[in-house]
């Protein structure tokens, strides 16, 4: 079994600290939910764990089971079986949804593949896709679209569950896959999920709502405080944090509090 | 079929009266043509002493230019393998081979022959079918007249291929034409020229090359395409030379009533090139596509004059080029639309897009319109980007490398107008000479 292991992690962006010191762990076939307050550093954490040149690591380290991925960059991170669902996935003009994943796994399931070697059969790879799409409810003609161009914002996310169901990673992060979604992608999205988590792939979903988590029910929830994980539940505390808020954390945790109006203060001047 | 042009004396080097005399008594030619070449020369000699059109010259850096190290080859080079993009690919229904401005092979099918069509080297043509050619080759496409190159072309012109399809014959397959260069400072003057009578069709594929890296060479051409009523022509022009040669040429398509003309470019080698590209639309209903593919890298200048005349009423132009640059490197694109007073009811269409890979690379695309006619429709755009670090991470994310994703961004960028090329050998020829390029400096 895999640990994604994240010990004292300090990420900077252009040189703002925002990260300051974030530990979790995640072992293959569990579900973690992490929350926090806008601006609290979420993405920054999804970020960081991708490999996102931006999203500098000053200090801490990221290994899963014990190889460093400080230095790695994306494209080797996922080798390794790390997958981020973007929050806002990017456009790719002209670069067909097909051409593009039949790269993609073939690299990932083969990570010691060299530019320019084949690539997974034509035939397989296409039943594979098919299968994928009809599970997540999407037109086949999905996958001659050119990537995310011209997508609605909830083909756009499916298209993110698709690429996680063809990849099928040993660690899965989840930004926000169930924003801005009306309550039926929502659910084609919860239910994918679902279908894809198991033994094999540990999850980390970052959200808002109590939908994705209804369907994809958490062992641990992390809350994120100004670029802290403040505090560790269960179930039982996404659930409060939906209902009533963060005010409780920050009472609960005000030096971490005040450093966030600090920042916040900051950021305005 | 081969031809071997009367090899006496060797040409010196430059492109002076003695040269142009001693040019003269290598080739054996009827007095039509010997003639026309004297006008032009005279023509060359005058225009050179001039200044170029600021408009359309002042942005392509000629500096370093130097036609006098630049000589014609009297003899035929042996050629040691031509590393091409599409010859080996495909049956052709014909090819045409010139290698330093002779032609070494031409070929046509049996069944093409049978039902006139020509296809072949200019000077073999001229020789068998003068009469058919004569009141076609540079009276209303390219003609001396328009400035130094084009007068400096027909004084000293060395081959080209001549593709002629009589009326009502439609040619499936396509056909090959490569221009080669081989010898340290070798210059080439081929003259291409596509007649397609009244409701002839046909598809072309032309490719320039460099059989060494390192020669330096000179290419000072012409392309005429001349369709009549309801011809269709698709016509592909890859310009692949190496980095040391000068790419200079004037390139004319006309198309009567009901024609319909595709041309594609692709430039992806060459120091410098220079395209003056017009497409005249002479008849009501004529209608041309032009797709152009660059891949700009190094210290490769490639500039484009195009423009899009509209002489008749009913007439489409739809003008969409790609540009990728790396490196150092220059692209320059000035597009213009013309409409006559007599083209109502047209509709006119240009755009430039360009791609930077690099922050060194620069891009002038300049769109212009002169609307004569008041009843039209035209538009014209350019857009400049830079490839998205954005993209790449996403693309990284999934298992691609640096180098794919860069790929696979490049591919997509150019995919829209390789969406609009019918012929699969062409796309997929596109795509390999996009791979090609960005393994260079990588
Ligand atoms: N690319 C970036 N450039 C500048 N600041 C950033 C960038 N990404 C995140 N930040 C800053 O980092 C902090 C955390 O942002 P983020 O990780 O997006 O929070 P969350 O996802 O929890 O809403 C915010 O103050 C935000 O402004
Ligand atoms: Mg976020």
């Amino acid at each position: 079994m895999s640990v994604l292991k994240i010990t004292d992690l300090h990420v900077s962006v252009e040189e703002t600290p925002i990260l300051k010191g974030v530990n979790l762990e995640i072992s293959q076939g569990e579900i973690h939910a992490l929350m926090g307050p806008n601006g609290s550093g979420k993405s920054t954490l999804a970020y960081a764990l991708a490999g996102h040149p931006k999203y500098t690591i000053t200090g801490g380290s990221v290994e899963i089971d014990g190889t460093e991925l400080n230095e790695l960059d994306a494209n080797e991170r996922s080798r390794l079986g790390m997958f981020l669902a973007f929050q806002y996935p990017v456009t790719i003009p002209g670069v067909r949804v097909a051409d593009f994943l039949r790269h993609a796994v073939t690299n990932v399931r083969s990570p010691d593949r060299k530019e320019g070697e084949g690539l997974m059969p034509m035939r397989e790879f296409r039943k594979e896709l098919r299968d994928q799409m009809e599970e997540l409810d999407m037109e086949t003609e999905f996958a001659r679209r050119y990537l995310n161009e011209g997508f609605s914002g909830g083909e756009k996310k499916r298209m993110e569950i698709l690429q996680l169901a063809m990849l099928r990673p040993k660690f899965a992060i989840l930004d926000e896959t169930d924003s801005g979604l009306d309550s039926d992608a929502v659910k084609v999205v919860s239910e994918g999920v679902n279908r894809l988590c198991g033994p094999g792939m540990g999850v980390l979903i970052i959200t808002h709502h109590e939908r994705l988590l209804e369907f994809n029910k958490p062992q641990f929830t992390h809350v994120m405080l100004a670029g802290r994980i403040v505090e560790t539940g269960d179930a039982q505390l996404a659930h409060e944090l939906h209902a009533n808020g963060y005010t409780s954390v920050r009472e609960r945790h005000p030096e971490v509090a005040a450093e966030e109006t600090q920042e916040e203060a900051a950021a305005v001047v | 079929m081969s031809e071997l042009t009367a090899t006496t004396t060797s040409i010196p080097t430059g492109f002076t009266s003695e040269v142009f005399e001693a040019f003269l008594q290598t080739r054996d030619e009827p007095d039509w043509v010997t003639d026309r070449r004297r006008d032009a020369f005279s023509l060359f000699q005058k225009l050179e002493a001039e200044e170029l059109d600021p408009e359309e010259w002042k942005r392509v850096p000629l500096r370093a230019f130097r036609s006098g190290k630049f000589q014609l080859q009297s003899e035929v080079a042996t050629p040691t393998g031509l590393s091409t993009l599409m010859q080996d690919r495909a049956e052709f229904a014909g090819a045409v081979i010139h290698l330093d401005g002779h032609c070494l092979r031409q070929s046509i099918s049996d069944s093409l022959q049978e039902k006139g069509v020509i296809f072949g080297g200019l000077s073999t043509v001229l020789r068998e079918h003068g009469d058919v050619i004569k009141p076609h080759l540079a009276t209303r496409g390219v003609t001396a007249e328009t400035d130094r190159f084009s007068a400096w072309h027909a004084a000293f012109w060395t081959g080209g291929t001549v593709l002629y399809v009589p009326r009502g014959v439609t040619i499936d397959e396509p056909l090959y034409s490569l221009i080669s260069l081989a010898r340290d400072g070798a210059a080439d003057f081929s003259h291409t020229l596509v007649i397609l009578e009244d409701d002839a069709e046909a598809t072309l594929l032309e490719e320039t090359s460099s059989e060494s890296e390192t020669a330096a060479g000179l290419h000072v051409g012409a392309v005429e395409l001349l369709l009549g009523r309801e011809a269709r022509l698709r016509y592909v022009q890859l310009q692949n030379w190496n980095s040391k040669t000068w790419h200079f040429a004037h390139q004319c398509g006309r198309v009567e009533s009901s024609g319909s003309l595709q041309w594609t470019v692709g430039g992806l080698g060459s120091r410098l090139a220079h395209i003056h590209q017009d497409v005249h639309l002479d008849g009501r209903g004529a209608e041309a596509q032009v797709n152009g593919v660059t891949f700009a890298t190094g210290k490769q200048t490639l500039s484009y004059y195009t423009q899009q005349t509209h002489n008749a009423p009913d007439t489409r132009s739809d003008l969409l080029y790609k540009d990728v640059l790396r490196d150092n490197s220059r692209v320059i694109w000035r597009g213009m639309i013309k409409v006559e007073a007599a083209a109502q009811q047209t509709d006119g269409y240009q755009r430039n897009d360009s791609l930077m890979l690099s922050p060194t690379a620069r891009c002038d695309a300049i769109p212009g319109l002169e609307i004569e006619a008041d009843d039209v429709r035209c538009t014209h755009g350019a857009t400049a980007g830079r490839v998205d670090v954005d993209q790449v991470f996403y693309a990284m994310c999934r298992g691609l490398t640096e180098y794919e994703a860069m790929h696979m961004i490049v591919q997509g960028f150019f995919q829209t107008v390789t969406d609009r090329i019918p012929v699969k050998l062409v796309r997929e020829t596109l795509d390999k000479a996009v791979e090609r390029k960005l393994g260079i400096g990588n």
